[in-house]
């Protein structure tokens, strides 16, 4: 609960996630006292010096600390506080044991909110880049596994995670990203978001990929192919409904994610389509590899994971669906 | 609770870890018996009221981060009158609440869950900050043991307690030497302990871990310190008062505790021979269950 004079501040300019999270997330705290933040030196760039700035009294610096940090998150749970843990995903990573053991396990009201997940990270390359948070959280007994789409979801996470009780898992985002909601947008844990509607495909996107998903259906869209497009913000538990709806009505899926192929999105709507009605269903994700340093756009192309690649995937997997007939 | 009242609740809870282990067919001996004095002292009145019915904000915590030496644990809850000692047979079982690390889930005087070692003394320390936060006067007491030391976390939490000024802490190291596969200076050195714990910014106070005397003395100085966190250096014997297990590391919880070696135990830990029998088969518990 530093009340040193303010630091140099990192990552305050533009309109991220991260940011989006950082200023939502104080504004609630004047009318919720049991809200307390929890920082692992990285506040400048989780969003979280919004909430230093305005309660140095609930900012708790942890140092640079994870395993600590998120073990004590439980045990101010316990003692009826609402701790917002916060630190880059691949630092929370560091500590999905602890998440493990003394939040979920406990069944304590902590939230864990990550920032900078995936090849969204950008130039600090493939140690910085978190491409397994979403299969390490997911899957923890109790776990719930969050990933906002834009900054107005992000912004609404807030309350989102506040108002839900049991321990969060929720990624936001580093880099400035485009709006794909109005600010009437309402995020629910266990719901997903239908974006656009369509009829021959569904892509189902998280993050980031979200708006590269509604760029895909447009692209579609002028090969005279009509994609519907569903935001899966709720990863953990997963819009079992809207999944095997989206299934039913287009028969093909594709699953868009800033994250390794296995055990995220991806595996999740799989999962869900095996028990329900199981259709052809394309993977856009990291493919089992670490990243690199580059801009994130870069990236995304680099490891396939744009509109045209979604796009084609949408293909195959309508392809698939007409060889099924 | 006068010494000598003490000293009889320590070797109760001594006995009483042993008969549950055996009943469990296994569990972890020798960190429970050198941990009996410490645990006798806390719940024996240091600790203060506990359970459902004291309020949130009055009710002292305590932690057993060394999970593994819950026999010990449950032990003192059933030596003070907060569990059933009939359920202490119960350790381990598909049934029973009494799981083979302590669960808050299933008995909440645990206050946490612990088992993976170094995580109780973080979760202590977020309670010790989150009472103070709340303008409590809580105090949170951790029991860690030596080989858990070396988890790196646990050297996190000692720097944040310390930099945070948490007063209303206080650690105690069941330092008996010895750790799951051998003693501790062959495993990874803890030596000089003390200075690094001093080093750290903590309240450091070595005592023998078995003179109920200076635990308590301990306590008193925890409790009169304002400014640093507590840690009580106390120096123990793994196995303490079981004469085939003092320092031998196979009794840290790899060996099944037959009827036979309870036997003995339970006569080095002053039970007549021929009153042996009703504490093996659980008789003695059903005798005196209310």
């Amino acid at each position: 609960m530093s009340k040193d004079k303010e630091p140099l501040q990192l990552g305050s300019s533009g309109d991220t996630l991260r940011e989006a999270f950082g200023r939502a997330m104080t504004e609630l705290a004047a009318t919720d006292e049991r809200i307390v933040v929890l920082d692992a030196d990285v506040a400048g760039g989780t969003g979280m010096h919004h909430f230093r700035k305005a309660y140095p009294d609930r900012f708790i610096q942890c140092g640079i600390a994870e395993q600590n940090m998120v073990a004590m998150a439980g045990g101010l749970a316990a003692v009826g506080l609402i701790p917002i843990v916060t630190t880059f995903a691949v630092f929370a990573l560091r500590a999905v044991e602890q998440a493990r053991l003394s939040i979920a396990y406990t069944k304590r009201n902590v939230k864990i909110v990550a920032s900078h997940p995936g090849l969204d990270v950008g130039p600090d390359g493939a140690s910085a880049q978190c491409l397994e948070d979403l299969a390490a959280f997911r899957g923890i007994p109790g776990m719930t596994v969050l990933s906002a789409a834009d900054p107005i979801e992000a912004g609404k996470a807030a309350r989102t995670i506040v108002d839900f009780e049991g321990p969060v898992y929720l990624r936001t985002g580093r880099s400035p990203a485009p709006t794909v909601f109005g600010d009437d947008h309402v995020m629910q844990v266990g719901k997903g978001t239908q974006v656009i509607d369509g009829s021959d495909v569904t892509l189902i996107a998280c993050g980031v990929e979200v708006a590269r998903a509604v760029q895909a259906a447009n692209l579609l869209r002028e090969d005279g192919i009509s994609a519907r497009v569903i935001n899966m913000a709720s990863i953990k538990p997963v819009d079992r409904e809207l999944i095997e709806r989206a299934a039913r009505e287009t028969g093909a899926i594709v699953t868009a994610e800033d994250h390794n192929v296995h055990g995220g999105l991806g595996g999740a709507v799989a999962e869900c389509l095996t028990e329900t009605y199981p259709c052809p269903q394309e993977f856009i994700a990291v493919m089992d590899t670490f990243g690199k340093s580059g801009e994130p756009d870069e990236l995304a192309e680099r490891f396939h994971l744009t509109a045209p690649y979604i796009a084609e995937a949408a293909k195959r997997a309508i392809a698939r669906k007409e060889g099924l007939k | 609770m006068n010494q000598s009242a003490i000293e009889t609740l320590a070797e109760t809870i001594r006995r009483y870890s042993l008969v549950s282990i055996h009943a469990a067919k296994s569990g972890h001996p020798g960190g429970a018996l050198s941990c009996a004095d410490v645990l006798a002292v806390i719940y024996g009145g240091e600790l203060g009221p506990q359970g459902d019915e004291v309020p949130e904000s009055e009710r002292h915590r305590f932690i057993m981060s060394k999970g593994h030496a819950c026999p010990a644990l449950y032990a003192a809850w059933a030596a003070t009158d907060l569990l059933d000692p009939s359920e202490l047979t119960t350790l381990r079982h598909l049934e029973g609440r009494l799981e083979g690390h302590p669960h808050v889930g299933a008995t909440p005087l645990a206050e946490t869950s612990t088992g993976s070692l170094g995580q109780g003394m973080s979760v202590a320390c977020g309670m010790a900050l989150g009472a103070r936060m709340k303008g409590w006067k809580t105090r949170v007491y951790v029991l860690l043991g030596d080989g858990e030391l070396q988890e790196g976390e646990v050297w996190e939490a000692l720097m944040f307690a310390a930099h945070h000024k948490l007063s209303n802490l206080c650690a105690v190291i069941d330092y008996n030497k010895l750790q799951s596969d051998d003693f501790n200076a062959n495993i990874m050195g803890l030596e000089p302990l003390a200075e690094k714990l001093s080093a750290f910014g903590w309240n450091v106070i070595e005592i023998d871990g078995h003179d109920v005397g200076a635990i308590a003395d301990a306590f008193d100085a925890y409790r009169g310190e304002s400014e640093r966190p507590t840690i009580v250096v106390a120096h123990t014997n793994k196995g303490q008062g079981v004469s085939f297990m003092a320092g031998k590391p196979n009794w840290h919880g790899s060996l099944l505790l037959t009827a036979e070696d309870l036997a003995r135990s339970l006569v080095d830990l002053g039970v007549a021979e021929e009153e042996t029998a009703a504490w093996i088969d659980g008789s003695l518990f059903e005798r005196s269950a209310p």
